[in-house]
């Protein structure tokens, strides 16, 4: 089945009545969104609301039972799917930062070009230490993530995510694990991303923040969205009585 | 030692409290301490087996005090036998744990890659196999081998003769082999389920994953157990002396029937064989220790 080949002008993510379960939990119940390129969205939701296991759909770690999730017009929820394609297109950024231990910050950022890309290898540290530089860690080049504060680890992950040169970028409530004070430099290293014209799509907790970056929200509960708009709309004008419930503990 | 710099997380604690940096054992998901041996040895006091020893040796010197033949004829006997003991029986001994726990190693790395295989037709027999012989008497498995294998093998016109320590050699090299291969899956299990997510979505193939994320963070969690084995294995060497063997206990038993099977001479001898033993094994059990302490992450 030939596809007509994807053009910068359609969604650069198209997510198509998703549906998912664990077992007998259905976590997924007909989730539809379109994402265009350069577009930063947030997605949030109440705990278990699915929010986490969609954008983990998107780059096929889970995978889906029926629907359609199209990146740049090719199909992730086929059997045929090169999934090391479509992961070399799409970043991704866990709560955890998972970086590897055994590596220090720089080894992080540079292993998956070298051995996955098969890149030069000069290049690509030119190319990883102009992204410390980007996400601030200068000086901490050869730190081990264990020598890192959470901040400083997430801020790596996002660079190690990054040297692949991916088109979308997933972040996974990746200030959810941080101190307080810590959650600022991460959001600052997002939104130096956004304003690159990244396409992002975030899970987040942090609602000022979606409202500052995001151009468009999703709201999900128990796996459908309830509501989405720009976030002008969308904070002031909450329509769904359960959008206005999550809010107003939130905010 | 091999560490150039020492890892935080991995060779010592780790600022941040996260999964990823958690210390992990690699004692395998429903196995009892691995190191439960090695433990058990360097735990006990120095002065427990010395009074151990003294004990052994006072009860025949109180039995035998007035026979002629006295426990200074018994020891001086052993004396002169302690050259052939030692070069020709508990060199023996060595060798064979040296080999079975080469053999057992490599087979035991294979099968413990083989049981975390995604796919099942891989994956069930190597667990069948490890659980076989894990929990098989290492007796009866050094009889089987030692009665399955021919005593030689014809190539044409050469023969070549396989001796008794080789079948040792491979008998004792099984039970070695299934602990090793849990040795492996548990340390692999024992890395966070994150690190192979983190991989999978910077599209790293799944055998990348494997060598260069997993296994270099689990490798030297794999020594202190690895070594428990191998002291665990050279104490059951002496088996191999009811295969006839020519190992430290079958020469022991030469050596007091040459000297006219004095009962005097079994303390002696055979405490002095329970003393190489331990001579071998205790620094053994002392670095497994040392290094499970210094792999150990404390958080």
């Amino acid at each position: 089945m030939s596809q007509p080949a994807w053009t910068e002008d359609q969604p650069i993510v198209s997510i198509k009545d998703v549906h998912k379960s664990f077992g007998d939990l259905e976590v997924l119940k007909g989730i539809s969104m379109d994402v265009m390129k350069g577009e930063v969205i947030c997605i949030i939701g109440p705990s278990g609301s699915g929010k986490s296991t969609l954008i983990r759909c998107v780059n096929a770690l889970n995978d889906i039972q029926s629907g359609s999730i199209q990146v740049e017009g090719q199909e992730v929820n086929d059997k045929a799917l090169d999934k090391l394609e479509l992961r070399k297109k799409v970043g991704m950024v866990f709560q955890q930062y998972n970086l590897f231990p055994h590596k220090t910050a720089l080894e992080n950022i540079m292993m998956a070009p070298i051995k996955v890309l098969k890149q030069d290898k000069a290049e690509v540290e030119k190319r990883a230490r102009s992204l410390i530089e980007k996400v601030r860690l200068q000086g901490k080049e050869n730190a081990y993530p264990g020598e890192l504060s959470g901040g400083q680890q997430q801020r790596v992950a996002i660079a190690r995510s990054l040297a692949m040169n991916p088109d979308i970028m997933l972040f996974d409530e990746v200030t959810a694990a941080l101190d307080p004070e810590t959650v600022k430099e991460v959001l600052v290293t997002i939104k130096d991303l956004a304003e690159d014209g990244m396409t992002c799509m975030l899970v987040t907790h942090e609602m000022g923040f979606a409202k500052e970056i995001a151009d468009h929200i999703y709201f999900t509960d128990r796996g459908v969205i309830v509501e989405h708009g720009p976030p002008a709309t969308f904070f002031e004008q909450a329509n769904d009585p359960r959008t206005q419930e999550f809010l107003s503990q939130i905010l | 030692m091999w560490i150039k710099h020492p890892i935080p997380g991995i060779d010592k604690p780790a600022l941040t409290k996260f999964a990823v940096l958690k210390p992990y054992t690699a004692v395998p998901a429903g196995a009892a301490d691995d190191l439960l041996f090695s433990r058990w040895l360097v735990s006990t006091p120095l002065w427990a087996w010395l009074v151990f020893a003294l004990a052994l040796s006072a009860w025949p010197m109180a039995s035998y005090a007035s026979s002629t033949y006295t426990m200074s004829d018994a020891f001086q006997a052993l004396w002169r036998w302690i050259p052939f003991i030692v070069t020709g029986g508990f060199f023996f001994n060595v060798v064979i744990s040296f080999f079975a726990m080469l053999i057992g190693t490599v087979l035991g790395v294979i099968l413990g890659l083989m049981q975390i295989s995604p796919l099942w037709v891989i994956r069930f027999p190597a667990q069948v196999i490890t659980q076989v012989f894990r929990n098989s008497p290492w007796l009866v498995l050094l009889f089987i081998v030692l009665l399955a294998l021919p005593y030689e093998i014809e190539f044409g016109d050469t023969i070549i003769r396989i001796p008794d320590w080789m079948k040792a050699v491979f008998g004792l090299c099984l039970p070695i082999m299934a602990n090793i291969s849990e040795v492996v899956r548990g340390a692999i299990n024992s890395v966070p389920s994150g690190q192979w997510e983190a991989a999978e979505s910077l599209a790293y193939t799944r055998q990348q994953t494997l060598w260069q994320i997993i296994l270099p963070q689990c490798f030297k969690r794999m020594i202190p157990p690895w070594m428990n084995w191998y002291a665990i294995l050279t104490m059951a060497t002496p088996l191999c002396s009811l295969l006839g063997v020519e190992e430290i206990i079958t020469l022991s038993r030469q050596a007091i029937e040459a000297e006219n099977n004095k009962p005097e001479l079994l303390v002696p001898f055979y405490g002095f064989a329970l003393l190489i033993f331990f001579a071998y094994c205790y620094p053994i059990a002392r670095a497994t220790i040392a290094l499970e302490r210094r792999f150990a992450v404390k958080l």
